[in-house]
């Protein structure tokens, strides 16, 4: 592989200044990181998963059946709708879809049969979200997870007055979120500018509308039916604890990815990535939440979305303790580890959606604390 | 088909019940995730679908050497289990407890021994537990009533043909060594229950080799099935006994026009292979009587890492074949023409993933060999180590 596009200055600019050497060397510790958790997989991950299961059947049949207690029920019912449907879609079905609890031999938690309760195919999703975002992560103009091809999320992406709309299109899309997840892989936005054409999206249509009937007439017609009178309110519970898995979703994952301090790479400059530098890119293209053990269940352990970027396929109930590793590596290559607080984060991300309405933007992120701060010495402690 | 979620309620509800679980109404409440997904929270014999066994007993079969214990395992499938027919086998998923294990589930494949089963009915599997072989071992030595195993569906071809109460049934013979005796035993205990008494003239032959008489599975039984007046004969070999063309000659005469069904190692399959050959057809060929199950697939062992390679990767679904180079499978596979799904292509979006029915191969991240039957590899990192069969 080719390692001379880092000799230019723009490379050791965007590189934090590290070597072509100390990246490599970087990997190679991020690789042996990785081979002692996996080493390490069994019982335990399997157990774990297993009891987020049993939880998420609880809560899920809890909320299903407190609908048939009209006034003090609905509360309680779409409360435990909610955590379910969060649970389902973050800490197991996202997590189970990437290949996580795959070595379980389990067909139940198997990526390649696995779906979710929501909108979106996990077909099409693992195709989205596993192939093209965790390959391509934040490298503006092949990651489309950057502004979902609608917001303008980067100073890198051309203004248009059509961003104008940024913090609506953004409200819009946390409440219609599995919507736009499902709608994703039809890249309405590149059909809109030429690049893509109508017929490329035909083979998706009939996995996607079989899923969408199923999902509505479970949700919106077969549960609140038989709830006989009480229709209205359970159709509308329903309608409620799916805006709540939005929402949170939407919330969690616009963290990961578009506070400040998160880097975006071009196309040219990881044209000839090596395994390092890959990981390099995950590391600075990802943010990650501080919080509760609750919070860290209830995001999936998304709340670890820099361990999540750099080694995906393994169970996420390991990225807390791969974090304490992770920091310290970061600290040692003098490489920036974006952590905060969910209001800060949130917050940060507010500022960008409102930013990036208008034209311009911040120049590129730059390096922490600069070359000088690396030193071999350093790497070797 | 009148299977009931088991155990079977009394007075016609479970069939009720059942009827409802199986329902597309159950099916649509319960999407994306499946009825199953629901019941095994409450309780893991309970099933809509999907088949599960409780282990009711296990019987030590043989006494002799230690090395490689034989047990029968009596099962109690869920209401699901649609029955077997004599000959056929089922795929037995087990959770491994203890460091070993590690929570993975692992499956293999074992023939039924007992007679053929009816929906729903217990039945039996009869295992040899190889010195390091994960599952033997376990089912054999660890195995206890009320142990759960998930299952498959009987599954298999090689099967007795017929009802053996019907009249037209022909001569049998059947050839076996070491644990191949089960799917025979299974049939011949079939033709037994349901009334087949030799007096039509038409004989059944069992001849079987064994390590050693105390090695021999089903000692008693085959005894008492020799001594009664069935027309079955029983022809027991031990040790340095080997199979040999002239002796079956002599206790079936007409046998490549016979039909036989062999079950057993590599090294019996072939010679008895070589006497089903007629050296006066001109290719050589095998006697379409002769049916043959495999308990072992014949692959050979991987390179040493970092040793030179040497195998034969087969494309099963497409047939076609290559030496393996070291190269990923992906690589090879396209090398060939075929045109697998692939993503990344460095292992992480899982868009590749294959079964490997057999054989090695090396992890090239991790430089890990495997050699597990039937597991899940993502081509796109992973090599052939040697001889291997992919899914694709
Ligand atoms: C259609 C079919 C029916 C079968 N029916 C039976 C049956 O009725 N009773 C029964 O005992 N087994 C049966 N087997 C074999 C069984 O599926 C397993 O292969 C065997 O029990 C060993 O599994 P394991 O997990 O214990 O060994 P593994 O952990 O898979 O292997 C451990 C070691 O044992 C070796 N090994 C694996 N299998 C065999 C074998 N069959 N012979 C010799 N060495 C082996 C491996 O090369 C390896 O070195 C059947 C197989 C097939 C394909
Ligand atoms: S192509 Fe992505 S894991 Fe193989």
């Amino acid at each position: 592989m080719s390692t001379d596009t880092l000799s230019t200055p723009v490379a050791d600019e965007k590189y934090h200044g590290l070597t072509a050497d100390q990246i490599e060397q970087l990997g190679a510790e991020l690789d042996a990181l990785r081979q002692r958790v996996l080493a390490d997989l069994g019982e335990a991950d399997a157990a774990y998963l297993r009891k987020v299961v049993t939880t998420q059947r609880k809560m899920e049949i809890a909320g299903r059946a407190l609908f048939y207690l009209p006034v003090i029920g609905w509360l309680p019912a779409v409360a435990c709708l909610s955590v379910s449907k969060i649970l389902d879609n973050m800490e197991i079905g996202h997590n189970v879809m990437h290949g996580q609890y795959d070595f379980l031999g389990d067909p139940a938690f198997n990526s390649r049969m696995f779906d979710w309760d929501t909108v979106c195919p996990g077909e099409q999703w693992k195709y989205s979200h596993n192939y093209i975002h965790h390959t391509f992560t934040n490298i503006v103009g092949k990651d489309r997870d950057v502004g979902y091809g609608i917001l303008r999320m980067d100073p890198e992406q051309k203004w248009h007055p059509y961003y104008l709309g940024n913090p609506l299109y953004a409200f819009l899309l946390m409440t219609f979120f599995e919507w736009g997840v499902a709608l994703h892989d039809l890249e309405v936005e590149n059909i809109v500018s030429g690049k893509r054409k109508m017929a490329d999206n035909k083979p998706l249509y009939p996995g996607l509308m079989r899923k969408i009937r199923r999902q509505a007439l479970k949700d919106y017609v077969l549960f609140p039916a038989l709830t006989g009178p009480l229709f209205p309110l359970t159709f509308a519970g329903n309608a409620v604890a799916n805006l709540v898995r939005n929402v949170w979703a939407f919330n969690i994952i616009f963290c990961g990815h578009f506070p400040a301090g998160v880097a975006s790479f071009s196309e040219e400059e990881t044209a000839n990535e090596t395994r390092g530098h890959w990981y390099l890119r995950q590391m600075l293209g990802s943010a990650n939440i501080k919080g509760s053990k609750l919070m860290h269940l209830m995001s999936g352990n998304l709340s670890h979305q820099i361990e999540h970027h750099l080694f995906p396929d393994l169970p996420a109930r390991r990225y807390p303790e791969m974090a304490v590793e992770v920091q310290e590596i970061c600290e040692r290559y003098g490489l920036p580890y974006n952590t905060g607080r969910l209001h800060q984060q949130l917050w940060s991300v507010f500022k960008k959606i409102c930013r990036y309405s208008l034209p311009g933007g911040d120049a590129k992120v730059a390096p922490v604390r600069g070359p000088e701060a690396v030193t071999e010495d350093s790497l070797a402690a | 088909m009148s299977a009931l979620i088991s155990p079977p309620a009394p007075g016609g509800a479970g069939h009720l019940v059942g009827r409802l679980l199986r329902s597309r109404l159950a099916a649509a409440l319960a999407t994306p995730h499946g009825v199953d997904r629901y019941l095994e929270r409450f309780n893991p014999m309970w099933a809509a679908h999907e088949v599960r066994a409780r282990v009711v007993s296990v019987h030590r079969e043989t006494s002799g050497t230690d090395s490689a214990p034989v047990a029968t395992l009596t099962l109690q499938p869920t209401s699901t289990w649609r029955g077997h027919r004599a000959g056929q086998h089922v795929l037995v998923g087990v959770e491994l407890p203890g460091p070993e294990g590690r929570g993975k589930r692992h499956t293999r494949a074992f023939s039924i021994s007992s007679a053929a089963s009816a929906p729903g009915e217990q039945f039996t599997l009869t295992i040899r537990a190889h010195d390091e072989g994960q599952v033997s071992s376990y089912l054999v030595r660890e195995a206890q009533p009320g142990t759960l195993l998930h299952l498959s569906q009987a599954q298999g071809e090689f099967t007795l043909v017929e009802s053996p109460a019907t009249p037209t049934i022909s001569r049998l013979l059947f050839i076996t060594g070491g644990s191949g005796i089960t799917p025979a035993m299974s049939m011949v205990r079939t033709l037994l229950r349901d009334g087949y008494d030799g007096h039509a003239g038409r004989r059944v032959t069992f001849l079987h080799f064994a390590r050693s008489p105390e090695d021999q599975i089903f000692a008693h039984e085959l005894a008492e099935i020799a001594a009664a007046d069935n027309g079955v004969d029983v022809h027991l070999r031990y040790a340095d006994q080997l199979f040999s063309e002239f002796e079956l000659r002599r206790l079936v005469p007409d046998y490549r026009d016979t039909d036989t069904w062999l079950c057993g190692p590599a090294g019996l399959v072939e010679l008895v292979k070589d006497a089903y050959t007629d050296p006066e057809s001109s290719g050589g060929e095998l006697s379409p009587r002769l049916r043959m199950e495999f308990f072992k697939p014949a692959v050979a062992r991987a390179a040493a890492p970092g040793g030179e390679i040497e195998g034969e990767v087969s494309f099963t679904r497409s047939g076609a074949t290559t030496a393996a180079t070291g190269a990923s499978l992906l690589e090879q596979a396209e090398e060939l023409g075929l045109k697998p799904e692939f993503g990344c292509r460095m292992g992480i979006c899982f868009s590749c993933t294959r079964t490997k029915s057999a054989g090695t191969v090396r992890n090239v991240l991790t430089g890990e060999e495997s050699s597990l039957p039937d597991e899940e590899i993502r081509i796109c990192v992973t090599a052939a180590a040697g001889d291997c069969h992919i899914d694709l």
